[in-house]
C-alpha cells in the first residue's frame, strides 16, 4: 500500500502522477468513442451542416457585381446617388471596359439578372449593351456615355445606377429585405408597394395553417393514441398497422387521392348532391384552397402526432385512473386531472413534430393548395427552380429556420423541452 | 370473531363468482363476512384470485354472479368513485405530476371541500405517517418506504371506513417491511378502520391480521385467526402453505376415541387427529409441524407410536437447531428444536426414534 500521508500528488503504481495516468486512460477512451461516431459526424456535416451553412451564406452573398464589374464599382464610389444626375464619363468608360470582358465570357447577363431582382428592367439593359460593347474599341472609342444611353435609355437613369451602386458591396442584406417585403429606398429600408407585398402574407398564412393543421392533428390523434395504448397488445398491433399504412403509400398518391375526394366532381360532392344536401349548381369548393391543404396535410401528418402520443400514453399505467376513481373522482375528473396532464409530453412532442414538418411542407400545398393555399416553401421552391433567385430563396429559408428556432425556444420556456418524450 | 352473524357484518361477499373470459372461473363461490374494524388478510399463491376479489370490492371489476354488500347494502351497481373505499395499490399509484400535498388533497378536492379544511386535513394526514416535511416534493423524489406511507396517507385522508391494500409492502426490503407492517396495523387499530389486506407473505399475514383468508384455486380454503390457521389447518393445502410442515402419506387403519391410527406407505404406524378422514380405509396425508416432533425418549407421550428415523443433517441456527431426517423413505423431514442447555445435538448418521402427541399430527385430505 502506498503511503497516504505523503505530500505531493498521488502516484500510480508505475510512479507517474495518478492524475496524468488517469487522463491518459480517459483520452484513449475518448478517441475510441470519437472514432466510432466519426462516420456519423461526417455524414451530418456533409448532408446537414454544410448545406445549411451554404444557404445562410448565399442569403447575404453578393460578389457577382463586384467580380464582374470591378472597375465600374470603383469608379461609382465617387458618385452621389442623390444628385439626381447620371454619373460622369469615367464611370461609363469603366463600364465599357468591364462589359467587354464580361460579354466575352458571357457573364454580363448574369449580373443583369441579379440586378433585375432588385430593379426590374436592368437585365435588358445589360443584354443589349453586352451585345454592342463586344464590337467597341474600349481604349479610344469614347466618350461612352451617349453611346450607352443610345443603346438603352435606362443607362441614363440615376435610379438604375443607384441600384448598381447599392449592390456593389460583397455582402448585402437585400435578399432579407426582399424576403420581408422591404426594399432599399433613398432613406434606407422602406416597404414595397402594397401590390408587391407577398412574403409577409405567405409567412402569416404558413404559420396560421400550420397551427390549424397541428390542432386538427391533436384533436384527431388523441383518441386514436388512447385506444392504441389501452387495447390488448394484439389488437393494438393491428390498429398500429392501420396508423402506419399511410407511410407505405406514396405521398403523391395520397395527395392525389384527396383531389379525387374533394374536387367539385369528386366523391364527397357527388355524394352530397345525390343525398340532396347540396344543390348541383352550388357544389362545395374544397380543393385548391386552404381547406383542401389543411385536410390533406392533417391526414398526411397524423401519424407523426399519433406515434409520440401513443408512446407516452403507453407508459401511463391504468392504475392511476383507478387510484383517482377510488379517491372519489368521476371518470371525467380522473381523466382531466390525472391522465391528461401525464399525456401532455406526448402532445408537446407531436405538436413540435407536426408544426415544424408542416411549415416546411411543399408537395401537398403545391398539389391541392391552389393560389390561396400555398405555403412559403412553395415560393422558395419557385425561386430555386424557376426564377433562379437562390439568394432570395436562401433568405426565405433562413427566416423560416429562425422562426422554427424561436418557436422551439419559446416552447422550451413555456413547457420545457425535458417534458417532450418521443418514446 | 370467526362466526360473524350477518346482522353486524360490514363487508359481505355472498356466493360471488368471477370469470374474465367466460370459460374459467377465477373466483368460484366466495363467501365472506367481516365485522367493522376487522383487519382481514387475503393470503394465497399467485393467480389465486386475491386481487380480483379486491377489485370487485373496489368496483373496478364486476362480479359475474353473487352479491357484494357494504354496510348492509348491495354495491354491485355503485360506481367505484361513489363507494368511498380507500385503496392502496401495489405500486402506490401516486400521481407523478402532483406534489405530495396535491396528491393528498386530491380526494378532498373532488369532494368539494374548502381550501382551509383541505390544508388542515392534508397536514394531519402527513403528520400521521410522519411525513409532515415532505408536502412540497414530487413522488419521484421519495424513497420506496416514504412513497408507501404517502399512499397510505392518501387512502386514509378522506376518512373511509374501509381500506383495501393490495400487496402494499411488496417492493420494500425486509427491515422496512417489518416497520411498515407494525405502523399499518397500529394505525388501522387506532383509527378503527376496516382493512382488507392482500399479501403473498405469510409472516406478514400472520403478524398483522385479526383473521386470514387463505385463497387457492378461486376459493377460500380456510378463514381463521392466525393461531388457529397455523395450529389447526383444515386441509393439506393450508397446512403446506402456512409455515413449515412435514407430510407423510398413508391409509387410515382405524379411528377410535378421536385418534386415527394411520399406516404409512412403508408400513410404519402413527397416531393422528382425524380432520378430513371419517372411516378406516381412506387415504390420508398427515401433517406435523417440525417443532412438535419429539425425539427425546423421556419427553415422549406414553404409549405413543414411534417411527424410526435416520439423521441426515444437523443445522445450527443459533436460537434453534434444524435437523433433517429420513423418515418412512422420505428425506425431507425436518425437526426444529430450541437451543436449550439440556438439548441433545444429533449427529448425521445417528438412528433415532421420533414421536408426537396425537393431536399435533393432523390427518388431512390426501
Ligand atoms: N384482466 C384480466 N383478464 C383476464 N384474466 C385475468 C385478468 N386479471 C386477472 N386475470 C386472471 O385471473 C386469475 C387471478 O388473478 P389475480 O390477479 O386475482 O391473482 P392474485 O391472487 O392477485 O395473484 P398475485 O398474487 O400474483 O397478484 C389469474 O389467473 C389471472 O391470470
Ligand atoms: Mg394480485
Amino acid at each position: 500500500m502506498s503511503d497516504t500521508t505523503q505530500s505531493g500528488p498521488v502516484l500510480a503504481a508505475d510512479g507517474t502522477p495518478l492524475k496524468r495516468s488517469l487522463a491518459r486512460a480517459l483520452r484513449m477512451q475518448k478517441i475510441r468513442a470519437l472514432m466510432l461516431v466519426a462516420p456519423l459526424l461526417l455524414f451530418v456535416l456533409i448532408t446537414f451542416i454544410l448545406p445549411i451553412g451554404d444557404m445562410l451564406f448565399r442569403s447575404v452573398e453578393n460578389q457577382i457585381v463586384s467580380d464582374t464589374l470591378p472597375r465600374t464599382v470603383v469608379a461609382l464610389r465617387e458618385w452621389d446617388a442623390n444628385s439626381g444626375e447620371a454619373p460622369d464619363e469615367a464611370v461609363y468608360a469603366a463600364l465599357a471596359e468591364d462589359l467587354k470582358i464580361a460579354a466575352a465570357a458571357k457573364l454580363h447577363t448574369r449580373v443583369g439578372s441579379r440586378l433585375n431582382y432588385e430593379k426590374p428592367g436592368i437585365s435588358s439593359m445589360f443584354r443589349k449593351a453586352g451585345r454592342k460593347v463586344k464590337k467597341w474599341d474600349v481604349e479610344n472609342g469614347g466618350p461612352f456615355k451617349e453611346q450607352f444611353i443610345a443603346i438603352h435609355e435606362g443607362w441614363g437613369d440615376p435610379d438604375a445606377w443607384r441600384t448598381i451602386q447599392t449592390y456593389s458591396p460583397n455582402f448585402t442584406n437585400g435578399y432579407f429585405l426582399n424576403a420581408a417585403d422591404l426594399q432599399k429606398g433613398a432613406e434606407g429600408a422602406e416597404w414595397r408597394p402594397e401590390d408587391e407585398q407577398i412574403y409577409w402574407v405567405l409567412f402569416k398564412r404558413t404559420m396560421f395553417m400550420s397551427m390549424v393543421i397541428t390542432i386538427s392533428c391533436i384533436i384527431l390523434a388523441y383518441p386514436v393514441a388512447w385506444i392504441l395504448a389501452n387495447l390488448p397488445a394484439r389488437s393494438a398491433n393491428m390498429l398500429m398497422i392501420l396508423v402506419l399504412l399511410p407511410f407505405w403509400t406514396s405521398l403523391l398518391v395520397r395527395t392525389s387521392a384527396w383531389k379525387v375526394m374533394l374536387q367539385q366532381q369528386g366523391v364527397i360532392n357527388e355524394t352530397l348532391v345525390w343525398l340532396g344536401l347540396v344543390a348541383d349548381e352550388s357544389r362545395l369548393v374544397m380543393i385548391n384552397n386552404q381547406f383542401g391543404t389543411i385536410v390533406a396535410m392533417t391526414h398526411i401528418l397524423l401519424p407523426f402526432m399519433i406515434l409520440p402520443m401513443y408512446s407516452v400514453m403507453q407508459t401511463i399505467q391504468p392504475t392511476y385512473l383507478r387510484a383517482a376513481k377510488s379517491l372519489g373522482a368521476t371518470n371525467w375528473t380522473a381523466f382531466w386531472r390525472v391522465y391528461f396532464p401525464q399525456s401532455v409530453p406526448g402532445i408537446g412532442a407531436g405538436s413540435i413534430l407536426v408544426f415544424i414538418l408542416s411549415i416546411g411542407y411543399y408537395i401537398t400545398p403545391e398539389l391541392v393548395g391552389g393560389t390561396k393555399g400555398v405555403f412559403i416553401s412553395n415560393r422558395i421552391a419557385f425561386h430555386i427552380s424557376s426564377s433562379l433567385n437562390w439568394g432570395l430563396a436562401a433568405a426565405l429559408g433562413a427566416i423560416l429556420l429562425a422562426v422554427v428556432l424561436v418557436l422551439y425556444w419559446a416552447y422550451d420556456k413555456i413547457v420545457g423541452i425535458d417534458n417532450v418524450k418521443l418514446g | 370473531m370467526a362466526d360473524v352473524s350477518n346482522g353486524d357484518a360490514f363487508v359481505e361477499f355472498e356466493r360471488v363468482q368471477k370469470s374474465y373470459d367466460g370459460e374459467n372461473l377465477v373466483v368460484k363461490d366466495l363467501n365472506l363476512s367481516m365485522p367493522k374494524g376487522e383487519f382481514l388478510t387475503m393470503l394465497g399463491p399467485s393467480g389465486s384470485g386475491k386481487t380480483t376479489c379486491l377489485m370487485m370490492l373496489a368496483g373496478f371489476e364486476t362480479a359475474t354472479h353473487g352479491d357484494i354488500r357494504l354496510g348492509g347494502t348491495s354495491i354491485n351497481n355503485i360506481p367505484p368513485h361513489k363507494r368511498g373505499i380507500g385503496m392502496v395499490f401495489q405500486n402506490y399509484a401516486l400521481f407523478p405530476h402532483m406534489t405530495i400535498a396535491e396528491n393528498l388533497s386530491f380526494p378532498l378536492e373532488v369532494r368539494k371541500m374548502g381550501k382551509s379544511d383541505r390544508e388542515a386535513k392534508v397536514m394531519r394526514a402527513l403528520d400521521m405517517v410522519e411525513m409532515g416535511a415532505f408536502g412540497g416534493r414530487r413522488p419521484a423524489q421519495l424513497s420506496g418506504g416514504q412513497q408507501q406511507r404517502i399512499a397510505l396517507a392518501r387512502a386514509l385522508v378522506f376518512e373511509p371506513e374501509l381500506v383495501l391494500m393490495d400487496e402494499p409492502l411488496g417492493a420494500l426490503d425486509k427491515q422496512l417491511r417489518e416497520k411498515m407492517q407494525f405502523e399499518i396495523t397500529h394505525l388501522a387499530h387506532r383509527l378503527g378502520i376496516t382493512v382488507v389486506y392482500v399479501t403473498h407473505d405469510q409472516t406478514e399475514a400472520l403478524t398483522m391480521s385479526d383473521r386470514v383468508a387463505v385463497f387457492d384455486d378461486g376459493r377460500i380454503q380456510q378463514l381463521a385467526p392466525p393461531d388457529k390457521l397455523y395450529e389447526e389447518p383444515q386441509n393439506s393445502f393450508v397446512a403446506q402453505f402456512i409455515g413449515e410442515n412435514n407430510t407423510l402419506e398413508g391409509v387410515v387403519k382405524e379411528i377410535s376415541n378421536g385418534v386415527a391410527l394411520v399406516q404409512l406407505d412403508d408400513g410404519g404406524l402413527i397416531d393422528a387427529k382425524p380432520i378430513n378422514v371419517s372411516k378406516a380405509g381412506e387415504r390420508t396425508r398427515v401433517s406435523i409441524r417440525p417443532e412438535r416432533v419429539e425425539y427425546n425418549k423421556d419427553r415422549m407421550p406414553e404409549g405413543a407410536h414411534t417411527l424410526k428415523a435416520e439423521v441426515l443433517e444437523f443445522i445450527y441456527m443459533g436460537d434453534i437447531f434444524r435437523t433433517r431426517l429420513r423418515v418412512a423413505g422420505k428425506d425431507d423431514f425436518f425437526v426444529k428444536t430450541r437451543n436449550a442447555p439440556d438439548q441433545v445435538r444429533l449427529k448425521p448418521g445417528q438412528e433415532i426414534e421420533i414421536g408426537w402427541l396425537a393431536e399435533d399430527c393432523r390427518a388431512l385430505d390426501a
